[in-house]
């Protein structure tokens, strides 16, 4: 809908050469939302996701680059490149995870604090430096595809399916529902609770890192700064598609949809040519509408 | 009467569609104590609630010193004087006595316009409230280090720092020591010749008996009995109480426990919940156990189902110790709970009923290989354990929107997917409407009859009386007393679950 409102204020809203960039913008923010919205439903959040990006990034590349990787020239940089990077993401998942179930500290102190710490320690890892001449095999990742369709779109939607899939029909799934909407429910009935919950930190280090991925190939280079303002996109994306903050509430679907519609609105409004800084006070601002139905929401339900 | 500091006057008020409290109407003198009685749930907090301002009446008034009165929250109700002693005592730990006296409003100092905290004046202030309340100790003394009777007393006091002309007492006596009780009992004396009201709820009778002037029984949210202490002696309250013994209908028994043990409890003790515990549950048993709140007899249930810990003692299940199974590996063996708390750790509230009611038996929906639930089997799985319950539902309604008796009959249903071999019923009929508490005992029944034991904890002893084969009473963590269907009776039981203050 807002995709027709706003064509005919800006005529090369809807050039196909347009609508690729923005897909192509999307898919890894999509990735990481996906993974995002597993945590949001267990009422968690996952702050950390960006700072997974980077090592992951880093950690990827530092295995794989001819400049005196690990694996320079090697058949196996790629391959073993990429088990790296997602080992990285599950690993860093995990320990979140764990913090979260096994110590009941808060999700937002545990993953801010991861945030901060992997932030700091890819910058320091690489000493601020791009690592660049990836292997070709990896690079094809980003610009490559099976004719028309790049690979980037073939593996989101192949996440996309699975976490549908996981969310919607394995047990796995109901469990993190069910642990969104009531714990000590949940708990009571024989849900294993902690590592359903660990489950869901895993599942978003992963999707991080499958996003740091098409990312780094899309690059060509490890980057141990990528942009961190897209955390707040992704978190948004997901409240904008009907996740709740609360828990209990999400479905990948209305993800997707939150990300396009955050898309949409970046490159709308890029393209009619308002500046950075007010295109961020348009998107605060309807996230927090988003926010707030969601909040009051809550509460009309829970006052009958 | 004619200086009534506080009359009720046709309140009445429901909560989720279930009535705590109807029609009440009661007065409170100036000077006098006002002794609240009734069983669990028959509405004494919800009374004293509304006057304290934690929750509004849903219709008739309260006159309080002669004005109309409805609090918006609980400090509007305590600047018009009255002041709550919680069963939980809310004061601030970490602060002082003195910053806790006033917290509400600090006497201010100015120095060079800017508001200062007067900490000289408070200190002289408390000092000379805390004597008022026969506690010496010095106003700067953290909160935290005072026993639960001292800081009940501090608690007095910041209500007669506020000037309060009501004082309200819930379950006073609970977390007090014999020493302590009797100091209180003296101060509430004090009071009383003062012309300060107050408003006395216990489930101590003889306390009541003692310390009140006028007394109200309540029974299922409406006013059974009123007038002087005079009026009353101990039988008649209790009989008050517990009274409707015929009226409530409960399905027969058919069949008789099996010998076979399915449940055994040895000497399961933890230290200041439960002592001692030892009992077998059988076959096909339908075994009660009553007491009163802060028994132990919810603690002892979340202890059987692995909620909570316990230090020594042990648990068999059909022969086998259960040692430290968390509560996931004793549903794989067949146990299952049912929270006295629905709301808070029963049901999943937002999600649909069929999601909740298949929460427990997920894993028997799920097709090998990928773990995928098989949604048509469940579906029909639930449809099934439904229609024997007659339970109806929408298609895609949570179980926020269903009524208190059906929401029980969803975590009711979550247990019987697969048939438990041992129920553990912690309330199950707290807070459902009569029709559907008969419909909750037909369950117990047929549970019972197909070879379940059932262990059904309960505050409401004639509901034991109606349901159980056997009896156990708690009082103070332990057992008091175990009566078989033969040999029930109301007031044995009661006292039995009384005993504790018979000792003292």
């Amino acid at each position: 809908m807002y995709f027709f409102a706003i064509w005919p204020f800006t005529p090369n809203f809807a050039s196909p050469q347009n609508v690729r960039n923005i897909f192509s913008n999307m898919l890894p923010l999509l990735i990481v939302a996906i993974g995002e919205t597993f945590v949001l439903i267990t009422a968690g959040v996952d702050l950390s996701v960006t700072s997974i990006m980077a090592m992951a990034s880093v950690f990827g590349a530092w295995t794989m680059t001819s400049d005196g990787g690990l694996l320079a020239g090697s058949f196996l940089a790629a391959p073993v490149g990429i088990l790296v990077m997602l080992l990285t993401g599950a690993v860093i998942g995990l320990l979140n995870g764990a913090a979260v179930t096994l110590f009941r500290m808060p999700p937002f102190i545990v993953t801010l604090t991861t945030m901060m710490f992997f932030r700091g320690f890819a910058i320091w890892f690489t000493q601020s430096e791009k690592i660049s001449n990836l292997p070709r095999a990896f690079v094809a990742l980003g610009e490559g595809g099976i004719g028309f369709v790049p690979y980037a779109l073939i593996i989101t939607l192949a996440l996309a399916m699975v976490s549908h899939i996981t969310l919607r029909r394995a047990i796995v799934g109901r469990w993190i529902y069910a642990v969104g909407h009531n714990v000590k429910a949940a708990a009571i009935s024989g849900v294993p609770v902690n590592s359903t919950v660990a489950f869901a930190y895993v599942v978003s280090g992963l999707c991080a890192a499958v996003a740091s991925i098409l990312y780094t190939a899309r690059l060509e280079t490890g980057d141990p700064d990528p942009r961190q303002t897209i955390l707040l996109d992704i978190i948004g994306a997901a409240v904008i598609g009907g996740t709740s903050l609360f828990g209990g509430k999400g479905k990948v679907l209305w993800t997707a949809l939150g990300v396009l519609f955050i898309m949409v609105i970046d490159n709308s409004l890029n393209m009619i040519g308002l500046s950075h800084f007010k295109i961020m006070i348009v998107k605060g601002g309807i996230i927090l509408f988003a926010a707030l139905i969601d909040a009051l929401r809550n509460r009309l339900l829970g006052s009958r | 009467m004619g200086n009534n500091v506080l009359e009720y006057q046709n309140v009445e008020k429901s909560f989720f569609g279930v009535r705590v409290l109807r029609n009440v109407n009661l007065a409170l003198q100036e000077g006098h104590v006002l002794g609240v009685v009734g069983e669990n749930g028959a509405g004494k907090s919800t009374l004293v609630n509304i006057l304290g301002g934690v929750v509004p009446a849903d219709s008739g008034t309260i006159i309080l010193g002669g004005s109309h009165y409805a609090p918006r929250n609980p400090s509007d109700a305590f600047r018009h004087g009255i002041a709550f002693i919680h069963q939980e005592l809310n004061l601030f730990a970490n602060l002082s006595i003195a910053e806790n006296m006033f917290i509400a409003s600090f006497p201010k100092r100015r120095f060079a316009a800017i508001p200062l905290i007067d900490r000289k004046a408070i200190r002289s202030k408390t000092k000379a409230l805390l004597e008022s309340v026969d506690l010496h100790l010095s106003p700067d003394t953290l909160v935290e280090d005072l026993s639960p009777g001292e800081r009940q007393l501090v608690e007095i006091a910041k209500a007669l720092a506020a000037d309060a002309r009501v004082i309200i007492f819930d379950e006073p006596t609970t977390s007090l020591t014999a020493r302590e009780t009797e100091r209180l009992f003296a101060i509430i004396e004090r009071l009383r010749s003062q012309r300060i009201s107050m408003i006395y709820i216990s489930h101590i009778l003889g306390d009541v008996l003692g310390l009140c002037d006028d007394i109200v029984v309540l029974r299922d949210g409406e006013v059974v009995g009123r007038g002087t202490r005079g009026e009353f002696t101990l039988e008649k309250m209790i009989s008050l109480m517990v009274g409707r013994d015929i009226e409530q209908l409960y399905p027969p028994r058919s069949t008789k426990p099996s010998e076979e043990k399915v449940l055994e409890v040895n000497g399961v003790s933890h230290p200041g919940i439960v002592r001692n515990i030892t009992f077998a549950l059988r076959r096909r048993e339908v075994l009660g156990i009553s007491g009163l709140m802060g028994s132990g007899r919810t603690e002892l249930a979340r202890i059987l189902f692995g909620l909570d810990p316990f230090q020594s003692g042990e648990i068999l299940l059909n022969g086998l110790s259960l040692g430290g199974c968390s509560p996931r590996e004793r549903v794989r063996k067949g146990m299952a709970f049912l929270t006295e708390n629905r709301r808070e750790e029963g049901l999943l509230m937002g999600a649909s009923v069929v999601d909740d009611i298949a929460l427990a038996s997920l894993p028997s929906f799920a097709r090998t290989l990928l773990r995928l639930i098989d949604e048509l089997r469940m579906r029909r799985a639930v449809d099934r354990v439904t229609d024997s319950l007659r339970l109806q539902y929408g298609h895609r309604q949570t179980a926020k929107t269903l009524s208190g008796g059906s929401q029980q009959k969803v975590v009711v249903a979550r247990w019987l997917m697969e048939k438990p071999s041992v129920f553990i019923l912690d309330e199950p009929t707290r807070g459902i409407d009569i029709g559907a508490k008969y419909e909750v005992y037909r369950i117990i029944n047929d549970l019972a009859a197909q070879g379940t034991a059932v262990l059904f904890v309960s505050s409401e002893i004639e509901e034991l009386i109606g349901m159980c084969d056997r009896i156990l009473v708690m009082s103070n963590g332990s057992i008091q007393g175990c009566f078989e269907r033969p040999d029930f009776d109301k007031e044995k039981i009661l006292r039995a679950a009384l005993r504790k203050d018979a000792i003292q």
